[in-house]
């Protein structure tokens, strides 16, 4: 279901025809709304925030809720002592760290090289790791359930452990990795860089971790942020290959307590949140350098 | 302006030459060894990727006994139930793909005329990143939290309002809750896509069309909605994808039957009820992958097109 | 050669006057444009030169009417339109880049102000196709602005503001983006279209050369004040600020000894222009033209380089306390000079700019 491009709309642009600064800004016109433009806009805000924002107070309310009628964290408490969702929650994370480093191992040496070396490869890479985006996850995994089988039948006790779930989460995260790293790659004059190095006499391995990657941390780390994201949130393939990530746990919990799934699933969506301003903050600082940069000279 | 100039003025320092140009410079030509290194990415993806791909549509084509046969995916345009399941699916998609444009759109609008370092839009587009990627499992049961028995909404309008409305939740496990839920998800979803294009209108542009003479509606009409319109289409789309393809949300919320499509490749997959069906699952995911397939390749040509005009 | 309004009698007087009045204009505590006052003659065109950040493109904003402004009038034929928004005022803008809408052809560009005045298809045709063969480019005109170049992109910028017969046409930097080669050619161009059609302009750059090459007058910004606004060559001889002075054309700094209206540098007794600090110690702005070399055995000052330009030669000097001059000459003049060789150092008696210190 997760379906993110992970282009930054973030960014804001020095002048767009349809912002209106703040006058205390300082820098760019200012321009006047009509009441019927302001108006209109306050409507919009009001009733599609309102309602993106009503399941998640609804939410807030419905895990809050202790004992007649009164207010309580009981619920959160509860995740702590429920042994199914720590188990749940640390399979999920164990997963999402080792598809973070697999994705990085397979995808940054991949991404260099195609840029420094071989540049007439670079659209079929991103062609490959777009591809997944035509596949959905339920389709994948008829494909992919037959393997699984095979893996717990012929590779012991690793075969049959949610650490497989590792090779298809990578794929599944391989659109929004390629997307953040690419960004990253764009930004900087990877090729310049290796020839310095190399001509400094660095040998491969040396320039990509000790020069390229350094140079790409934004990319890397909000590719990362991302795979975490769609690892705890992934549903579709562990349900159906039966293995107890987070969200299966959260699934099934709803079936019994549903306030605790819903305080589990509050948690998880602020934990995400967090995770987001860190990359929006980590990859502030150079995207405000780049914006400043571009601004017209005036 | 012919003519020898009066006086030439002494020039100030030579330009600046321009920025290093990037990617020139001896790329030497490709040998068999640089190929080699790309070989790990390409056996994974091919290996995890494209085989699984492969066992469906093979699998699709293939009797339980191994023989080849178109059978399995005449049942997908004979069996009632699973024409049923397609159209739903397709339907749901495209009204929630229409209706999360339109809301998302008008989102999108709103906050790219606000200012763009405010605290509105900073909170809103984070917030949008997070709840685009809200899994279906956490969704489903935010909205029963709303919605369903016991939850937010009745009881606002039971010990509120006094008013003895949305009490029976059974709307939330059919059709139109799925309708509800997946139009929550497509609003963010929407902005992330479609804000980089209204972004992306020049303020020269807009300045343009009022010296010479245009009203706002002037631009819109002539400039700003031809050009945003590739984007929107393209976004709409994307969100289309989106919603045929979710699965996690339907399983949790709906508890009878089998309405949309992804349901009825995981029920094909976990039951052995009946023999041999089971590659009619596989023919299902295969008509998946080629309405989706469809859809993405319309969706790449779009973008090609737009991206285009606005280099 | 710039040469003035007054000589060219064939051209039509399609402008109009333009006064600012006093503008004034913040943008939050910054004093973008601080009492603003020129008077623009009918067909003439004034060049508003600067360094980034002073307020000359805010100026021809104002003028639009893209932006507002926070005191003073902006007045076009007499008449105030200091408040008119800036779809009536009927001016023509090129932009630095993205000046054309690209989802249009060239022809559909230069059509659009026409085509919302109403005027028919064919005649919009018609009219538009004039204004590209005006500016060189009429096989161009199903073409999108993607496919062409940048210069081309100007001119059709240029013809699709002219084809309004706007009062005032306003160029805001619009070869800053460009090459250097194609830079001067459309300069050329766009001064000769100017006084063919004798369209006012105001032209805002912050490259000197191409504003004292193009204007009939140009105007030297600061900080949202205006320097001085005058002839090209009297800015260049006669400067009224140190900044102006700084700003336009190359200088020397030399310390030398004011008093009585002239300044005493390396040994010749200069006049100071108006303006200048007049007693004491004082820094002279010396042009490298005015400075004069002479090959001498025992000399204090000694040439540390010399750049051939082709018919002009500069030469970096040592003086012996220490400063650095360039001098500049015709090539011919630069027989004798070398590296290591000493020199005596004079300045002509033109005169200068002098400031304090």
């Amino acid at each position: 279901m997760t379906f993110t491009p992970s282009t930054p709309a973030g960014a804001a642009p020095a002048d767009t025809p349809l912002a209106v600064r703040s006058t205390g800004s300082g820098r760019g016109p200012r321009r006047r709304r009509s009441r019927f433009h302001s108006a209109s806009r306050i409507a919009i805000l009001v009733i599609v925030l309102g309602y993106l924002i009503l399941p998640l107070f609804a939410m807030l309310e419905f895990s809050t809720r202790g004992d007649y009628g009164s207010r309580s964290l009981q619920s959160y408490a509860a995740i702590l002592s429920n042994p199914n969702l720590i188990d749940g929650i640390a399979t999920s994370l164990e997963v999402a760290v080792l598809t973070v480093l697999g994705m990085l191992l397979l995808l940054v040496p991949t991404m260099t090289w195609t840029v420094i070396r071989v540049p007439r490869m670079r659209r079929v890479v991103e062609f490959l790791c777009l591809l997944p985006l035509a596949i959905p996850a339920i389709v994948l995994v008829v494909g992919i359930a037959p393997m699984y089988r095979w893996m717990g039948q012929h590779l012991g006790a690793f075969g049959g452990s949610p650490l497989t779930l590792v090779f298809v989460d990578i794929i599944l995260v391989l659109p929004f990795a390629y997307r953040a790293i690419d960004a990253g790659l764009r930004a900087v004059d990877v090729a310049t860089l290796a020839d310095a190095a190399r001509s400094l006499g660095a040998g491969w391995p040396r320039t990509i971790l000790q020069v390229i990657v350094p140079n790409i941390r934004g990319g890397i780390l909000a590719a990362s942020v991302l795979a975490v994201a769609l690892v705890l949130g992934e549903y579709t393939i562990s349900s159906l290959l039966s293995f107890n990530t987070l969200q299966v746990v959260i699934f099934l919990l709803g079936r019994r307590d549903a306030f605790v799934s819903v305080a589990v699933s509050l948690a998880a969506l602020m934990f995400a949140f967090v995770l987001l301003i860190v990359i929006a903050r980590f990859g502030a600082g150079s995207r405000a350098e780049q914006a400043a940069e571009e601004e017209p000279v005036r | 302006m012919a003519g020898a100039k009066a006086f030439e003025p002494a020039s100030p320092d030579p330009p600046v030459a321009g920025p290093a140009m990037r990617g020139a410079g001896a790329r030497r030509s490709s040998g068999f060894r640089d190929y080699l290194a790309l070989v790990p990415f390409h056996a994974y993806v091919a290996l995890f990727l494209i085989l699984p791909t492969l066992i469906v549509a093979v699998g699709a084509l293939t009797t339980a006994e191994g023989q080849t046969t178109l059978s399995n995916v005449q049942t997908m345009f004979t069996d009632q139930v699973f024409i049923d399941a397609f159209m739903r699916s397709l339907q749901l998609a495209l009204i929630t793909a229409i209706a999360g444009a339109i809301l998302g759109g008008l989102l999108t609008w709103a906050v790219a005329t606000g200012d763009p370092n405010g605290a509105l839009r900073t909170l809103v587009v984070a917030a949008s990143g997070v709840l685009a990627q809200f899994g279906g499992v956490m969704l489903a049961f935010a909205f029963l939290a709303t919605f369903g028995f016991n939850a937010l909404v009745p009881n606002i309008f039971k010990n509120v309002l006094h008013v003895n409305v949305m009490t029976d939740p059974s709307w939330l496990y059919g059709l139109t809750g799925l309708a509800a839920v997946y139009t929550y998800f497509q609003i963010p979803l929407m902005l992330i896509v479609f804000l980089p294009a209204l972004d992306g209108l020049r303020q020269e542009w807009y300045d343009a069309s009022a010296s010479l003479g245009g009203s706002s509606w002037s631009f819109w009409r002539h400039v700003g909605g031809p050009i945003l319109a590739p984007s929107f289409l393209g976004a709409l789309l994307l969100l289309f994808t989106n919603a045929f393809s979710a699965y996690a949300t339907a399983a949790a919320l709906v508890s009878q039957g089998a309405p949309i499509i992804t349901l009825q490749i995981s029920n094909a997959l976990t039951s052995e009820i009946v023999l041999g069906r089971e590659n009619v699952g596989k023919a299902l995911a295969l008509g998946m992958i080629v309405v989706v397939g469809l859809v993405m390749t319309l969706y790449a040509l779009i973008q090609r097109r737009a991206s285009r005009w606005v280099r | 050669m710039t040469a003035t309004t007054a000589g060219t009698a064939t051209a039509e007087r399609a402008g109009v006057a333009v006064q600012f009045q006093d503008l004034h204009r913040w943008y939050g505590k910054v004093h973008a444009l601080d009492g603003l006052t020129i008077d623009i003659a009918p067909g003439e065109l004034v060049a508003l030169l600067g360094p980034s950040g002073c307020g000359k493109t805010t100026a021809l904003r104002a003028l639009g009417g893209l932006d507002e402004v926070d005191a003073g009038r902006i007045l076009v034929d007499g008449r105030d339109m200091t408040h008119v928004p800036a779809n009536k005022r009927g001016m023509g803008i090129v932009f630095q880049a993205y000046s054309l809408f690209p989802n249009m052809t060239t022809i559909d560009n230069v059509g659009y102000g026409l085509r919302l005045r109403g005027v028919g298809a064919v005649d919009r045709r018609k009219r538009a196709t004039e204004m590209l063969e005006l500016v060189g480019l009429a096989k161009q005109a199903d073409r999108y602005p993607y496919q062409m170049s940048g210069g081309q992109q100007q001119r059709v910028a240029l013809a699709r503001a002219l084809a309004i017969e706007p009062k005032v046409l306003l160029l805001d930097e619009p070869l800053s983006a460009l090459d250097a080669k194609v830079r001067r050619q459309l300069r050329e161009e766009i001064r000769r279209i100017q006084i063919a059609v004798g369209t006012t302009t105001l032209f805002v750059t912050h490259d000197q050369e191409e504003a004292l090459a193009l204007g009939d007058r140009v105007g030297v910004m600061s900080a949202g004040r205006l320097e001085q606004i005058a002839s090209p060559t009297e800015l260049y001889d006669r400067p009224r600020t140190a900044f102006v002075a700084e700003f336009v054309g190359l200088t020397n700094r030399l310390r030398g000894v004011a008093d009585a209206g002239a300044v005493q540098i390396l040994g010749t007794r200069v006049p100071l222009l108006e303006g200048s600090a007049g007693t004491g110690p004082v820094t002279a702005l010396v042009r490298p033209e005015s400075v004069k070399l002479t090959p001498e055995d025992g000399a204090n000052a000694h040439v540390l380089a010399v750049s051939f330009l082709g018919s002009l030669c500069r030469t970096q000097v040592a003086l012996p306390d220490g400063d650095l001059v360039v001098a500049q000459m015709a090539a011919a003049e630069m027989a004798g000079l070398a590296p290591g060789v000493a020199v005596r150092v004079t300045v002509a008696p033109s005169p200068v700019f002098a400031v304090t210190g």
